[in-house]
């Protein structure tokens, strides 16, 4: 083996070793990595009880609720396989709307409803004019049923 | 193309080479920046969702783009100087450090302004964003690590080697918002598929893309340039190089 191949073998030994150890701590703590649970996840009870976590999912169309003359805001989080209800007090983001992906920041209470203490706004990875927007709403309104989006919006 | 390749190990004729590419990768990097500059801001039409502010994706996702490139670039160029004992890698991988650095810079500053407005948050600790903070200190580490020694040689050897090691983490930025659940969103442009953005906003995007990776290139010759000559000003070739 000339000294040249040697140093090809040890560099590429170096990282895959590296490469092996990060993809295992990263195998470990993949739920640690992840920014937020789903609500499945919550309904399956793998969210943490009496601690602080997020949950991110699509704002029920028409769950969204509002007192007038009061910051409190109650809505419904989906995954399209399991709902959690959200209650919120404060401002939310510019792009807080229905059928909108959102992750909230709080605690589960005792009686299954998620009380957050921050509200922020996912975005996804769609780009279009306004017109063709409205476009693509009103033909999905003659289609009767749009393509449902992931869960992970 | 070997024989080429070859050819430019030799510190004069990547001094000569760069200094002849630099005026083409900056005539490019004008002519595409331009355009996309005028075609973005002005003429693209705003998003349902986001209006006038998805215009920052013209300055974020080149730089987030070039952040990886240039991480990429800088560490097979340490590489090649390891394995192969081509000196000028070195000189290469020092050269691309800090433009690699302030594209990073670029892209977690642009990222922030625009995350206060649509997520509601400057920053928060998700995977993509925590990754790419991540890659800015890698970059950090290499560029330090180079001046941490007395010998350059060893300084060389040692950054070479941590920006290999720091590879690993280019695909964790890559793939951070499809292997775990992130705020950041997936990628429109990058991605499996069509991108999910219509011609119209997407061509002055492709241009700042290519316009990025063109003053890339043009200010790593230049930077490419002084670091040989400043590691070769003992040699000959520099002194009639100066002295012309």
């Amino acid at each position: 083996m000339t000294p040249r191949r040697k140093r090809l073998w040890v560099v590429l030994g170096i990282l895959a070793g590296v490469s092996a150890s990060v993809a295992l701590a990263v195998v470990a703590g993949r739920q640690d990595i992840s920014f937020y649970y789903v609500p499945t996840q919550v309904a399956l009870g793998k969210a943490p009880r009496d601690k602080d976590f997020r949950i991110g999912g699509l704002v029920m169309k028409g769950s969204v609720r509002r007192k007038p003359g009061d910051m409190t805001v109650h809505f419904v989080l989906t995954d399209y396989a399991h709902q959690v209800p959200v209650v919120y007090t404060g401002v939310l983001p510019d792009l807080f709307r229905e059928g909108q992906g959102i992750i909230a920041h709080g605690q589960l209470g005792p009686n299954g409803v998620f009380v957050a203490d921050e509200v922020l706004a996912k975005h996804d990875s769609k780009y279009m004019p306004p017109e063709i927007a409205a476009a693509v709403k009103k033909n999905a309104g003659i289609a009767g049923a749009a393509a449902a989006p992931s869960p992970r919006g | 193309m070997w024989r080429w390749f070859h050819r430019l190990a030799s510190p004069p004729h990547l001094y000569r080479t760069a200094g002849a590419l630099t005026p083409w990768f900056a005539f490019a990097a004008a002519i595409l920046i331009g355009y996309g500059l005028v075609d973005g801001l002005a003429f693209a039409p705003p998003d349902y969702q986001q209006g006038d502010a998805f215009r920052i994706i013209y300055v974020h996702a080149p730089s987030a783009w070039l952040s990886l490139f240039g991480y990429t670039a800088m560490a097979v160029a340490g590489a090649i100087a390891l394995i192969w004992r081509i000196k000028v890698g070195y000189a290469v991988a020092a050269a691309a450090a800090p433009i690699g650095a302030s594209f990073t810079l670029s892209a977690l500053v642009t990222g922030s302004l625009w995350g206060r407005p649509m997520w509601g948050t400057y920053w928060a600790w998700d995977p993509r964003l925590t990754s790419e903070l991540i890659l800015l200190f890698l970059y950090f580490g290499v560029i330090s690590l180079r001046k941490a020694f007395e010998d350059p040689g060893r300084g060389d050897r040692a950054s070479a080697l941590l920006g290999i090691v720091g590879v690993v983490n280019v695909p964790i930025v890559h793939f951070s918002v499809y292997w775990w659940n992130s705020l950041h969103q997936g990628g429109t442009v990058m991605r499996l598929g069509k991108p999910e953005m219509p011609g119209s906003m997407l061509w002055p995007l492709l241009a700042m893309l290519a316009g990025f990776m063109c003053f890339f290139g043009a200010v790593l010759c230049v930077r490419v340039r002084a670091e040989i000559l400043t590691r070769e000003r003992q040699s000959t070739w520099v002194r009639e190089v100066v002295a012309a």
